[in-house]
């Protein structure tokens, strides 16, 4: 039997695949990598592009938006990306939290505001029932 | 009859709750399953980085990164985890209790604090505290991703790569079991080392293209998915604490009902017998 490899492709939100291989292709920034089992220790970046496990004959193909590869002589893990990545991308979606902290905090009166509204509300309801209480008395 | 209208329409409306509370206490049951399912499905991830990261702490490379060097601490970040919902029990506010007093004890060694908050509970909260937040994120849903988690995060990391932060931890509620959650805070920044004699080893890897690049990559992802983690964990804890909340508001209810049933069975009686007592005193007197 050939050589195997173990391959491990998981992101952050799922694990896509687990089992052996006789060789797996990668998309490497610097250029598609074939790994075959016993291959040096390797990290590299990955592109968004396919990566491949190939068992004889049969070949399965996975789908990555880029991430991680790690490779150890007989183990290989994708750890793929499941957003799309971008310094632009990442940027705008560090100002939105900010935006929405300096939101938050300038909400602070709407929590506030809630308690008050709710305990005039109790204070009128009781006034309420005193006056029912004081006409029926009344009569 | 008009005995105990009162009561009928109390026992009633008590009804009602109960029969919401008892569809909240399934619902939570149902979304608590999947709240795991989604725990454990990033569990290979979460550990195949720190794999990485643990062994990564113990090379040396020619770069050593900032992330896994200890520093002075001046300043410390935290990343507080709530849920976004109410009726949950105590969940959040033994979350907050924990938070509040780790960071008095920074404070009382007169560190600053900035704050992320992920979940409105937790942004309510410290907003009200007088907090100083710098992100926040909310209205994650039942599926978070990480792509709602990586704003936040960079803002922290930003601060740390800056040197505005020194510190870095994640604090949220930890899955034990249903009937368990315990708030807990994790350091983030700077990379714990694992004291392990087996990771001393004299290989390293190859990096494509630079080692700085590679690690930086790398370390991102690795803080957000510890944060995700946390994310997701929190949402098992906030369904389990919900559905158990809501089976002791159903029980409490099944309670009253009981109670007030017997009040009403016995305001009933009572009228029942004066009137008989009545026609009956009405009768001898004829």
């Amino acid at each position: 039997m050939a050589m195997t490899i173990h391959v491990d492709i998981v992101s952050a939100e799922s694990e896509i695949f687990s089992g052996t291989a006789e060789m797996v292709f990668a998309p490497g920034v610097m250029g598609e990598l074939g790994i075959l089992p016993r291959h040096a220790p390797l990290l590299t970046q990955l592109k968004p592009g396919e990566v491949r496990v190939k068992n004889g004959d049969s070949e399965e193909s996975f789908y990555v938006s880029g991430g991680m590869l790690e490779i150890q002589p007989h183990v290989v893990t994708v750890l793929s990306d499941t957003a799309v990545r971008a310094h632009d991308i990442d940027e705008a979606a560090a100002l939105e939290a900010k935006q929405k902290a300096e939101d938050a905090l300038k909400d602070k009166t709407s929590e506030f505001e809630y308690a008050k509204a709710q305990s005039e509300l109790a204070e009128a309801v009781a006034q309420l029932q005193a006056i029912k209480k004081l006409k029926s008395r009344g009569r | 009859m008009a005995v105990g209208k009162e009561i009928r329409t109390k026992i009633n409306s008590i009804k009602n709750t109960q029969k919401i509370t008892r569809a909240m206490e399934m619902v939570a049951a149902s979304k608590m399953r999947k709240a795991q399912e989604r725990m454990a499905a990033s569990r290979p991830y979460a550990q195949k980085m720190r794999n990485v990261v643990d062994h990564l702490a113990h090379a040396h490379p020619e770069y050593k990164h900032p992330y896994l060097e200890e520093r002075d601490v001046k300043r410390v970040g935290y990343i507080v985890i709530s849920s976004d919902r109410g009726l949950c029990g105590g969940l959040n506010s033994n979350l907050f209790k924990r938070t509040v007093a780790s960071m008095k004890e920074w404070h009382d060694q007169g560190k600053e604090i900035e704050l992320c908050t992920i979940g409105s509970k937790s942004s309510a909260f410290f907003a009200r505290l007088g907090g100083n937040i710098v992100a926040q994120t909310s209205q994650l849903g039942d599926r978070p991703e990480i792509a709602d988690l990586i704003g936040v995060v960079k803002v922290m990391l930003d601060a740390f790569n800056e040197g505005r932060l020194d510190r870095l931890y994640v604090v949220y509620n930890d899955f034990v079991n249903t009937m368990t959650q315990a708030p807990k805070i994790e350091q983030l920044l700077p990379v714990e080392k694992k004291e392990d004699k087996e990771l001393e080893h004299h290989w390293d890897y190859y990096y494509e293209p630079e080692a700085k690049d590679v690690l930086d990559a790398l370390l991102v992802r690795f803080i957000e998915s510890q944060v995700y983690q946390g994310v997701v964990e929190n949402l098992a804890c906030e369904q389990a604490a919900r559905m158990v909340a809501m089976k002791s508001a159903s029980d409490n209810a099944g309670d009253l009902i009981g109670d007030l049933q017997l009040v009403y069975n016995k305001a009933r009686q009572a009228a029942i017998t004066q009137e008989i007592s009545e026609i009956v005193a009405g009768a001898a007197a004829v």
